[in-house]
């Protein structure tokens, strides 16, 4: 097998300086069809890049920091990540030059563990989008049919950890953009809950839903990533702090720390793995079928369903009564953030500047103009909008609402169940230029928004293939804090399934 | 439902949002907005009375660090070299009175 087709945990015994090679030899002859990268490693040795310091020269590390697993190994970084001297443009013209000059903590923690950073990936503009479409610097298609979308906004992360040009990314996730691309392309996209792993250096869209979380081609993979990029973190004041490592025994917990809900946070996420699942319960929100579900979507999940209880799973409907209106709520809460967080590109600081503006005032107006795409602009002209004087209790403050009766939905669930079982998206991959009006594209997050008002930990894993060959991932919800619980529940499904036909499906590109 | 949004309501937001539009943008936005708050709409169909707002899906309070001074990997020079116009060490920017 080719090194490119391989999990992180196979490259292990693998000499780095090859699987280097391999990856960007594949860079290169996939690129030109993909487009999955916005800056990467080839393109920086060829001087194309807009870099300060092309670091085309890799230390790589095969014993001298050989205590991680992600040590010498390859990582894509989605282009809404800061990279210290890596041009970092959230694909989105306004940021075309911008070089940031540290690096975000996920990065930073990904190269104290020796991983080699050999590019950015592509996404929609400011991960605004559920396609890669918006993306300014063109779309990026999926791997298993070039006609379709490869989803958003991590679109780029997912189409290249499907086509072997890397062997895992690291994505964001805000309403599903994690999740649905790798639902799409047939790889493992996990959602951490919120506040798990630090949003430090991300460039922010929606600062309450943000999650970075990492895009893999197997379960076991995606634990070993979390590993290493989740914990608290000085510089995001809403990161999680681990009582276990950070305290030692006997030391007094601060009282504001030592809640039940504090006291869950568990930071092994490889512990559960393997562990036996009979006897799970496995919740079915009931108002996730009326919601444009496709039927190659439900029969796919329908088999899921099978395979879980064959496993001695057991299968109990429930209900999550707000669930059409969580879409709704999103898109207010979002956009106010969203809004809020784009106030920051006036051209003075960083960035594209508008020219010929007469004065500092007409220089905003002039930069935002040309500087933003339309999507940028409609989120910040709706979030203007529910936030102005006059609105701000009628939409934000309302959404605000039923954000929490969202969550609340959810803790009710789980006492009556261990995990929520759903697909992941409506639709299979649709096709490229197919969703034209903002609104149907908003619903192609039907089924991941929910879980992110609520802050919950989700993964989405393959789980087959409609008949035309495009793959249909489910995804697992578990309680907050419990992402080695849904873990464990991927990696048992990777293993009981990893003998059927369509796992032996691979992308031709 | 279908909502209305006039082209001044349009304009007042792209000047409280910083945001310059061409004609053609304004009529636009006009039927997205009022597209998208059309659907935002149905949130009127939920009960609310006496539901706190939640402004995250975790609720906890926030860790505050010391407030000591922390060297960041990159230079004042780096930053400062990442502003569009720059000289001698400053930031500069167009003028802000007549």
């Amino acid at each position: 097998m080719e090194l490119t087709n391989r999990t992180i945990k196979e490259l292990q015994k693998e000499d780095k300086a090859e699987v280097l090679s391999a990856c960007l030899n594949r860079i290169r002859e996939v690129e030109p069809k993909l487009h999955a990268f916005v800056t990467h490693a080839p393109l920086q040795s060829a001087g194309q890049a807009h870099d300060k310091n092309p670091n085309t020269q890799y230390a790589i590390h095969n014993t001298a920091k050989g205590q991680s697993p992600l040590a010498g190994i390859p990582v894509g970084i989605k282009d809404v990540i800061c990279t210290r001297n890596m041009r970092t443009t959230a694909s989105a013209k306004m940021l075309d030059s911008f070089i940031p000059p540290y690096d975000a903590t996920v990065v930073k923690k990904l190269k104290e563990a020796g991983a080699i950073v050999v590019g950015k990936n592509n996404c929609d503009a400011w991960a605004h989008g559920s396609s890669t479409e918006n993306s300014d610097y063109g779309v990026t298609p999926n791997p298993w049919d070039l006609a379709r979308v490869s989803g958003g906004s991590s679109g780029g992360s997912a189409a290249a950890v499907a086509a072997g040009e890397i062997p895992y990314s690291i994505g964001t996730d805000t309403g599903g953009s994690i999740r649905q691309p790798a639902a799409f392309c047939g790889v493992v996209g996990l959602k951490p809950t919120y506040g798990r792993v630090s949003r430090y250096g991300l460039i922010a869209m929606g600062s309450s839903l943000d999650c970075p979380g990492p895009i893999t081609k197997t379960v076991e993979d995606a634990v070993m990533v979390m590993n290493v990029i989740a914990g608290p973190d000085e510089r995001d004041a809403t990161t999680l702090k681990n009582l276990y490592v950070s305290h030692t025994p006997g030391e007094k917990i601060p009282p504001h720390l030592e809640s039940e809900e504090m006291k869950r946070i568990n930071f092994e996420f490889t512990k559960d793995l393997n562990k036996d699942i009979k006897g799970l319960k496995i919740g079915v929100p009931k108002e996730y079928f009326g919601l444009g579900l496709f039927d190659e979507v439900g029969e796919v999940f329908k088999q899921s369903l099978l395979t879980f209880e064959k496993m001695g799973a057991e299968v109990i409907e429930i209900s999550l009564p707000h669930t059409e209106y969580a879409l709704a709520a999103y898109y207010v809460i979002m956009t106010a953030e969203t809004s809020s967080n784009l106030g920051r590109y006036d051209g003075v600081k960083y960035g594209f500047s508008a020219k010929d503006s007469k004065d500092l005032i007409d220089s905003y107006f002039k930069t935002r103009d040309e500087g933003f795409g339309d999507e940028a602009k409609r989120r910040i002209m709706l979030g203007t909008y529910v936030l102005s004087s006059g609105y701000y209790d009628a939409y934000y403050l309302k959404a605000a609402k039923v954000r929490r009766l969202v969550y609340e939905d959810f803790l009710k669930a789980y006492e009556k169940v261990d995990v929520i079982l759903t697909p992941t998206a409506p639709t299979p991959a649709f096709k490229i230029g197919e969703k034209a009006d903002p609104v149907s594209m908003y619903l192609a997050d039907v089924f991941t928004v929910p879980v992110s008002l609520a802050g919950l930990p989700a993964i989405s894993i393959p789980a087959g293939f409609s008949p035309d060959k495009l793959p249909i991932g489910v995804q697992i919800i578990g309680p907050h804090f419990e992402e080695a619980k849904i873990l464990n529940v991927a990696h048992k499904f990777e293993k009981e399934t990893a003998g059927e036909e369509w796992r032996k499906f691979k992308p031709v590109i | 439902m279908q909502k209305k949004i006039s082209k001044e309501e349009v304009e007042y937001l792209a000047k409280l949002a910083r945001v310059g539009l061409t004609e053609d943008e304004i009529g636009k936005y006009q039927k997205d907005l009022a597209d998208i708050l059309g659907y935002v709409e149905k949130l009127n169909e939920v009960d609310t009375d006496n539901v706190e707002p939640m402004a995250a899906g975790i609720e906890k309070r926030n860790e505050m660090r010391e407030d000591k001074i922390e060297k960041i990997e990159g230079t004042p020079a780096e930053l400062i070299s990442e502003a569009p116009k720059h000289e001698d060490g400053f930031i500069k920017v167009k003028s802000i009175f007549d």
